[in-house]
């Protein structure tokens, strides 16, 4: 039964990345691609004359979020057998957790007071 | 063979091509919807009803010139339209988007493959389709696309944590990540709908996925308007067409789970075997109840103007998540009480 | 005693014409600011005779007043600059260098505006050719004007090298249109962006730059209505009109009251056009879809109703130098109410949308402001000074046409974001419904044009018939109407503000020159002072709400 499972998953995968494969071959369709420096230049607003491209550093200012991110995303890892699993923890269980969340949403204000919750 | 491999294999394709050519009907119905919104009239040319518009699309699609901008990361360019489409694929595997049905005296259960954590396999595998806008936006050399990329990133990470707090604490009713298990609790009719008992998760979790979707009013990443298509700037032909077959799917998998998780799913079947829903009646309140959700992303869309990226983390970092914890640790309560 | 170094100085009606010795132009300038509270400069711009000669028209503080200076240049075309003393200046003195090579000592960044930077010579002089073509095709790198004004912002810093450094601050320059969904494909806005916060921009505009005002110096006056057709042409009949009644306050002329009444009517009913056009796009650049067809359906009515009446649908030339080209159609008032009734039901369909939703709030309130002194600063006229609640409207403060008859408000806003500058459109539509209703109700009977067959053409069977019908369908084609020698301002709240024309005229059938004051350059010259500490979603909602047009504003 688990090798059965695992190659059901194996064909589960082969179709799922199969079919969007296949459909990118579709682009041998289509007319064979021409080049001009216009055509193959970045798009920004029909101006040829740019300066700096996208490859340079971009500041990151309010994408600070992404960081945050990372300790609530975790936050909700940790929570999520613990909430399945509820019922069998009970009153101590929930005690736990509550001071669990309590933290992390200490945690928030603190950030959120830190201003990191700002971005204009 | 194996039976099973023979039984998934045809599952998967059968989803595949649904939910492929659901992405095609999918722009089809919304544009005609939106137009019906609008008064006019949507596509009526191609064929009766414009139907023939989506064949139309796909030939346009397939038949496109290739190009790729000289500066992009050709490789990560290419590859980052097949994350999207692959997770949307993939996540389907886990939602039983039928209940179970018996033909030719074979009974098939209505689920790819039935994992005993199917709700967080899902979740999981929609956080990884995120990757696709993030290295589209990043490979594509375009600086339009980079600021998409920086706000699709921003707040699909944001309504992520969103989405997993506010499903916590229908989990704790349930006490199962199986979707099999959650809807089967909801089993019996209209009362037992998970919504009542837990109306703040379901508008948290719509509202997420409004935004994992990048769905108006959170559809910033791509505004045309501002950033000129955001991330997919620089894509075309069925690079673009994957991205939105993708974008398409994860709509329709989010319909799917809202369905099931709050409005009972196939619940009102016709017969209930081993606890499971059986019967076609349960599959067609499904459909309806998909059906619901897809016309309510588009009756958004129609109705309201998108959101700043400020506005947006404003909302889910200092609305929504607070909400969420607020939601769980009442229900943590109630459940003690 | 500044009041002195004004010269021949005399008043008719509201407006005193004067002139001055070129080297006294701040010492003026700043006493008529100053102590007779001219707080507006609305036009700068120069006459190619010999000497050259240069004209400034101010406005009021209670915008009733207007004064019109001139002075002679020496043979270097060289005066003081009015940047230090007028914002609007910036724009206006650089197209006047740009179209007259008039040099202006102390501007700070003198450099072409309308044409490119590649072009040579300066086509509105009497010696460039109107039939010479210029090819440009380098971009304008605006790189430098933008690193200057950073640097005057404190953002970047001037290294010993020459070259800029934004210490450990990441500036992102991006073009922010031509061809942008935005922008028109006519607006080119480069910024400095750090994430997505404009810290700094710059404009180049002259994207839709086709020498108006040559083409005006070649033509007859009736052939030049077209032409202003194109100029805003979401509004092109509030643009005749302009024209028209410039024209025939220079002959001395006035409509019979049924004309008048119709022009009436027809502005506002452009007026009412125009606003859907600015208000649909938007709401589109807001993310709001629906509300375009809302609002661009009953807009088509509306054409419907201008194509019957003018034969097109929406470069109508209707106006004629004395006159229109006929009278209303039959049960014209069946089809107005029509258009009216698909306006009013088009709007109130939007403003349900809009009015409550807190997303729409969001976007537009406290966004793209612009504070009362820098209405006046730049000039600003029409909803966009009213909704920083500047109450700038011409049909209330010099009345024209009956306006002062016609029972209807201005509109005014209180902050001057985003929000009010669409809220005072919507209103604007509204009054200009109550308008057309009173003008439906009043209008008189009789002739719609002038009768003098010296300006306006005889009537077919005439022209066919009798031998003076003839010569005078003859000489109005050949010759035009005659205007003699004069120069005048005159100007109407058209849709996007005050639009002007200033004419001169040399006794011939062709006018000597002119120069169009249009609302939209004026509004653009402020424009990146006002998206400037904003995000790129407000910048967009910003450009929406101010309604550029491109056509009017490169002319």
């Amino acid at each position: 039964m688990q090798s059965s499972l695992l190659l059901a998953s194996a064909s589960v995968a082969l179709i799922a990345i199969g079919v969007p494969l296949l459909l990118h071959l579709t682009k041998f369709l289509g007319p064979k691609p021409t080049h001009s420096t216009a055509k193959d230049a970045p798009y920004e607003s029909g101006i040829t004359h740019l300066v700096g491209d996208a490859n340079e550093r971009f500041s990151v200012k309010y994408y600070l979020v992404a960081i945050i991110f990372v300790l609530f995303d975790i936050e909700v890892v940790f929570m999520l057998p613990w909430a399945v699993n509820l019922r069998e923890l009970g009153l101590f269980g929930i005690m736990e957790m509550f001071t669990f969340v309590g933290l992390l949403v200490a945690g928030l204000l603190y950030v959120y007071r830190k201003g990191a919750l700002r971005w204009s | 063979m194996d039976a099973i491999i023979i039984e998934t294999l045809i599952k998967i394709v059968v989803v595949v091509l649904i939910f492929s050519a659901l992405g095609g009907f999918g722009t089809y119905f919304e544009r005609k919807i939106l137009a019906f919104l609008q008064r006019r009239w949507g596509p009526n040319i191609v064929g009766p009803f414009g139907l023939l518009q989506i064949i139309a699309d796909g030939i346009k699609l397939f038949t496109k010139e290739d190009i790729i901008p000289i500066n992009a990361e050709r490789g990560i360019f290419i590859f980052s339209t097949l994350i999207i489409a692959v997770a949307a694929f993939t996540a389907f595997v886990a939602i039983p988007i039928y209940p179970q049905f018996t033909v030719f005296g074979y009974t098939v259960r209505p689920i790819v493959i039935d994992v005993n954590v199917g709700l967080l396999f899902v979740m999981g595998v929609m956080a990884v389709g995120m990757y696709s806008p993030l290295l589209a936006g990043m490979s594509s050399g375009n600086k339009w696309s980079l600021l998409g990329a920086a706000r699709a990133v921003v707040a699909l990470l944001s309504f992520e944590v969103i989405t997993g707090l506010s499903i916590l604490a229908p989990l704790m009713l349930v006490g199962s990540l199986s979707l099999i298990d959650i809807n089967a609790y909801q089993m019996g009719g209209i009362d037992n709908w998970m919504v009542w008992q837990q109306p703040i998760a379901f508008v948290l979790f719509l509202i997420a996925g409004f935004a994992e979707t990048n769905r108006k009013p959170f559809d910033l990443s791509e505004q045309d308007a501002e950033i000129i298509g955001g991330y997919h700037t620089e894509y075309s032909g069925m690079k673009y067409g994957l991205m939105m077959i993708g974008e398409y799917a994860n709509m329709f998998v989010v319909a799917f789970l809202v369905s099931i998780i709050f409005l009972g799913g196939y619940g009102e079947a016709g017969s209930i075997v081993n606890g499971e829903a059986v019967g076609a009646w349960g599959g067609i309140w499904l459909i309806l109840k998909v059906a619901f959700f897809f016309i309510l992303f588009v009756w958004v869309r129609a109705a309201w103007p998108h959101i700043r990226p400020d506005q947006l983390m404003w909302l889910a970092w200092k609305v929504l998540m607070p909400l969420a914890v607020v939601n769980i640790v009442i229900t943590g309560i109630v459940m003690m009480a | 005693m500044a009041e002195a170094l004004l010269l021949h100085a005399h008043k008719i009606d509201h407006t005193t014409r004067a002139t001055f010795a070129p080297q006294h132009l701040i010492e003026v300038l700043t006493y008529l600011k100053k102590t007779l509270h001219f707080d507006q400069l609305l036009d700068v711009t120069a006459i190619d005779e010999k000497p050259m000669k240069m004209v400034y028209i101010l406005r009021s503080h209670d915008f009733i007043d207007s004064y019109i200076l001139t002075t002679s240049l020496d043979e270097t075309h060289t005066i003081d600059s009015a940047t230090s003393l007028f914002e609007s200046a910036h724009w206006l003195e650089r197209e006047t260098y740009d179209q007259y090579g008039v040099h202006f000592v102390g501007h700070p960044n003198l450099t072409r505006i309308l044409n490119h930077e590649g072009f040579v010579g300066h086509p509105l002089r009497k010696d460039y050719p109107i039939a010479q073509g210029q090819m440009c095709h380098e971009t304008l790198d605006l790189l430098p004007q933008l690193q200057a004004r950073l640097e005057s912002k404190g953002i970047l810093t001037r290294q010993s090298d020459g070259t800029y450094s934004s210490g450990s601050r990441d500036i992102m320059y991006l073009n922010l249109g031509p061809s942008h969904p935005a922008s028109h494909g006519t607006i080119r806005t480069f910024v400095a962006l750090e994430g997505e916060t404009i810290v700094g921009a710059v404009n180049e505009i002259g994207y839709l730059h086709r020498g108006f005002e040559k083409s005006c110096e070649n033509h007859t006056y009736n052939q030049i209505i077209p032409y202003t057709d194109r100029l805003n042409y979401c509004s092109s009949l509030a643009n005749n009109v302009a024209f028209a009644k410039t024209i025939e306050e220079m002959l001395g002329v006035t409509l019979p009251d049924r004309g008048i009444f119709i022009r009436v009517m027809l502005i506002e009913l452009s007026r009412i056009i125009d606003h859907l056009v600015c208000l649909g796009a938007n709401l589109v650049d807001l993310g709001a879809l629906t509300n375009y067809w809302y609002l661009f359906n009953p807009r088509e009515t509306a054409y419907d109703f201008l194509t019957k009446l003018t034969g097109a649908r929406l470069t109508n030339s209707y106006m004629r130098v004395g006159g229109m080209a006929h009278d209303l159609f039959v049960g014209w008032e069946e089809e107005m109410k029509r258009v009216l009734a698909d306006v009013e039901q088009g709007m109130g369909d939007t403003l349900k949308l809009i009015e409550h939703n807190r997303i729409f709030h969001d976007r537009t309130q406290n966004v793209g402001i612009l504070t009362p002194q820098r209405v006046r600063d730049f000039a600003i006229s029409g909803p966009n000074a009213r909704a920083s609640g500047v109450p700038y409207d011409m049909r209330k403060t010099a009345p024209y046409y009956y306006y002062e008859s016609f029972d209807f408000d201005t509109v005014l806003g209180s902050v001057g974001d985003v929000y009010d500058r669409m809220m005072v459109r919507f209103e604007e539509i509204r009054q200009s419904i109550r308008i057309i209703r009173q003008i439906m109700a009043r209008i008189p009977s009789g002739a719609v044009s002038i009768d003098d067959h010296r300006i306006v053409l005889p009537p077919k069977p005439s022209v066919y018939d009798s031998i003076e019908g003839t010569i005078n369908h003859f000489k109005l084609i050949i010759d035009g109407v005659r205007v003699s020698a004069q120069s005048h301002y005159s100007a109407i709240e058209a849709v996007n503000g005050e639009l002007g024309f200033f004419v001169v005229s040399n006794g011939s059938g062709t006018p000597a020159k002119v120069k169009v004051k249009a609302p939209s350059f004026t509004a653009m010259s402020a424009y990146a002072s006002m998206i400037e500490g904003g995000q790129i979603a407000d910048a967009i909602a910003t450009l929406g709400s101010i309604n550029i047009i491109a056509g009017e504003m490169d002319r």
